[in-house]
């Protein structure tokens, strides 16, 4: 099978797969005790009538299938509701936040990807060496050191100590002001720190593995240099797993961006989402979860078509 | 001057339990379009030989000392970017299995013509055009199709055939075949080996097969070498070995091959097995297996000799059958004690016999 059609073949699963996620954002919201018209009204003791209408005019009062239909139906056409905290259109709200986590998110992957490669295929090339034991106690830290710690730490070393980065985000500069990139280079480094861990610690492994196959033998024995034979041959393979994992990465890097927004009081979606969260903001919530549902999904698609152009025996 | 000449060659894997001695003091030579038999149990050294040819002794291996001359040249002199451009160029190997030696995520084509391309230099087309013909030299079917297949689009026989082409896609002066069929059937083992054949004649190419598969000696080599433990224990021409081995190891590995019309139940077996390679046996390394051993084997390191003179063994001298066993240089009592029986089709008769009977215990 062509990797063409093994991509529209993957796209046709997606579909069902994103109605699926829509259901369970849907469903969930829903299942959170607590009814709605007591948050939209500010639990304000309001006689039966009055509650009936408010209902109505959200349309509370449909069947739920109807409800989550008509939600859907909108949601196709980017409208996510008003939202109940602000009374601001959903859409707009998360247009003006979504680019900064979009920012934080791609540098911390960036990050991640650009250090964690390298490293692991240092590491394994000259594995039990020197690089090889320092490489190693790097990323047993980067794991066990927990992303709002870090965060807390950077910020104590390089804005408080240091002094060579702000403590607050800067205020009326656009988003890719200078001011703004420089100010989400702590939080995309305290949430890529996790996953440069792990990603160089696969890489490494899984290059170590490669490395010992005979294809690597026979590559040397046809006099091809060293640079070929580990940055064509052995890179190809060893990806194929790296790159699974990867995607699984920015499932992590978007909830690690939930508690790092909160501790560098980033401008983002994470910081609204848990700000809304408190305040049972349900058309928010929706939106943000779909968003990052659709983002989960839309990764492993990436890293499926990736997976499938390394490794031709994937393809059919 | 021969095509390749190893002398004293010796190499060492420094591991945690110790030196492993993989090869002691191996010398032979192959002559330009000569065939070329190393036989030998797993861990005889044979393919740590052939690596050592190519310089691919990996860590923790070490070429201790030695020297390996290819067209008078010692390999072990030249730095790695020298190393580079004979490897695949003018010596290349072929390997065991195909399917493991081919890289999964490239096409076979592409990786036929990488090698065409780091060593001939042509244009990417003229690559791809000699990868084709190479592909189709092999009887490869259909090449030009063939040429953008993955490896996991080829069957096991095609694989090898693809690996097969890869080796002989620079015009090699030398390849250095470890078991090239050992992961086949007998049907494309048969056609892989005569594919081979047809090549070293008609390039004049010489081949150095690594295999423990003496049936594939019988038919395909010209002249072999007998290991144990790291180093010959025989070598002579292909007849001569077959048809009067000089060594008790070898005539164990001849009685350990069934035969048609064989009518034993079982086959015979070499007792024991191969010695600790870090701790070798004192003396000649076979004396603990070896049915006609004396206490002075279990004291003296057999040298190799002529078996014919008794003279120390001459590597140049390419008719000579050389064994290393003191019944040969006349320091044992008893004498070897077998008989040896070849069977033409159906008709079976005694060839040679060095024996005369007496028991050598």
């Amino acid at each position: 099978m062509s990797l063409r059609r093994y991509v529209l073949k993957r796209l046709l699963i997606t579909i069902p797969l994103l109605l699926g996620v829509t259901l369970a954002t849907f469903a969930m919201v829903h299942f959170i005790p607590g009814d709605p018209i007591d948050f939209i009204t500010l639990f304000t003791e309001l006689d039966p009538e009055t509650k009936q209408e408010i209902r109505a005019r959200y349309g509370l009062d449909d069947p739920i299938y109807i409800q989550y239909l008509d939600w859907l139906a909108d949601a196709a056409r980017g409208d996510f509701g008003t939202s109940i905290t602000t009374r601001q259109p959903v859409t707009k709200e998360i247009a003006e936040r979504l680019p900064f986590t979009l920012m934080m998110g791609s540098m911390a992957f960036v990050i991640a990807i650009v250090t964690a490669i390298p490293a692991g295929i240092a590491a394994a090339y000259h594995r039990n060496t020197k690089v090889d034991q320092v490489s190693r106690v790097a990323a047993l830290l980067g794991i066990a050191i927990p992303n709002f710690w870090l965060g807390l730490i950077l910020i104590l070393v390089f804005a408080s100590w240091l002094d060579v980065f702000p403590v607050l985000p800067p205020t009326g500069e656009g988003l890719l002001s200078s001011e703004m990139i420089v100010y989400t280079l702590l939080p995309a480094l305290a949430i890529g720190t996790g996953s440069t861990a792990l990603l160089m610690r696969l890489m490494r492994s899984s290059m170590v593995e490669e490395l010992d196959k005979d294809y690597v033998t026979m590559a040397r024995a046809k006099g091809l240099p060293e640079r070929t034979v580990v940055g064509k041959h052995v890179l190809r393979n060893s990806l194929i797993s790296v790159v699974t994992v990867a995607a699984i990465q920015v499932a992590f890097i978007i909830s690690g961006s939930v508690v790092v927004e909160i501790v560098f009081s980033y401008p983002g979606l994470g910081r609204l989402l848990v700000n809304r969260v408190r305040n049972h903001d349900f058309p928010v919530i929706q939106a943000l979860v779909l968003i990052i549902g659709v983002a989960v999904i839309f990764a492993n698609l990436l890293a499926d078509v990736l997976y499938a152009y390394l490794d031709p025996r994937i393809r059919y | 001057m021969a095509m390749l000449e190893v002398e004293d060659l010796n190499v060492r894997f420094y591991t945690e339990d110790g030196v492993v001695k993989a090869t002691n003091d191996l010398s032979y030579r192959v002559e330009a379009g000569e065939r070329f038999g190393v036989v030998g149990e797993s861990g005889a050294g044979k393919s740590v030989t052939s690596l050592a040819v190519m310089g691919l002794v990996d860590e923790p291996g070490v070429i201790e000392s030695g020297e390996i001359r290819f067209k008078g040249e010692d390999l072990l002199e030249l730095d790695d970017e020298e190393m580079r451009r004979l490897r695949g160029n003018e010596i290349a190997m072929i390997f065991q299995d195909a399917e493991t030696a081919l890289n999964p995520a490239y096409t076979v084509g592409e990786q036929i013509s990488e090698a065409i391309r780091h060593h001939l230099a042509p244009g990417e087309a003229a690559a791809e055009e000699r990868s084709i013909e190479m592909l189709e030299s092999v009887g490869i079917p259909d090449p030009a199709t063939r040429y953008s297949n993955y490896p996991h689009e080829f069957s096991g026989g095609m694989q090898q055939r693809a690996v097969i082409a890869m080796a002989l896609s620079c015009d090699p002066d030398l390849i250095i075949a470890d078991e090239p069929t050992t992961a086949l059937d007998v049907t494309i083992e048969a056609q892989i080996l005569t594919l081979l054949e047809e090549i070293a004649e008609e390039f004049d190419t010489a081949i150095q097969l690594i295999t423990h598969d003496l049936g594939v000696v019988a038919e395909f080599c010209d002249r072999m070498m007998v290991m144990y433990a790291g180093h010959p224990v025989e070598m002579a021409p292909v007849e001569d070995v077959y048809y009067d081995p000089q060594h008790p190891y070898t005539v164990g590995l001849m009685s350990s091959i069934p035969r048609i019309g064989d009518d034993r139940d079982r086959l015979d077996t070499i007792p024991g097995r191969m010695p600790d390679l870090i701790e070798m046996p004192p003396g000649c390394n076979f004396h603990p297996r070896c049915p006609y051993a004396e206490e002075v084997c279990t004291r003296r390191e057999p040298p190799l000799v002529d078996t014919d003179t008794g003279q120390p063994a001459d590597v140049a001298d390419h008719d000579s059958q050389v064994a290393a066993c003191l019944a040969h240089t006349g320091e044992l009592t008893g004498r070897l004690d077998y008989e040896v029986t070849v069977r033409d089709d159906t008709h079976s008769r005694p060839v040679g016999s060095t024996g005369d009977g007496s028991p050598s215990e």
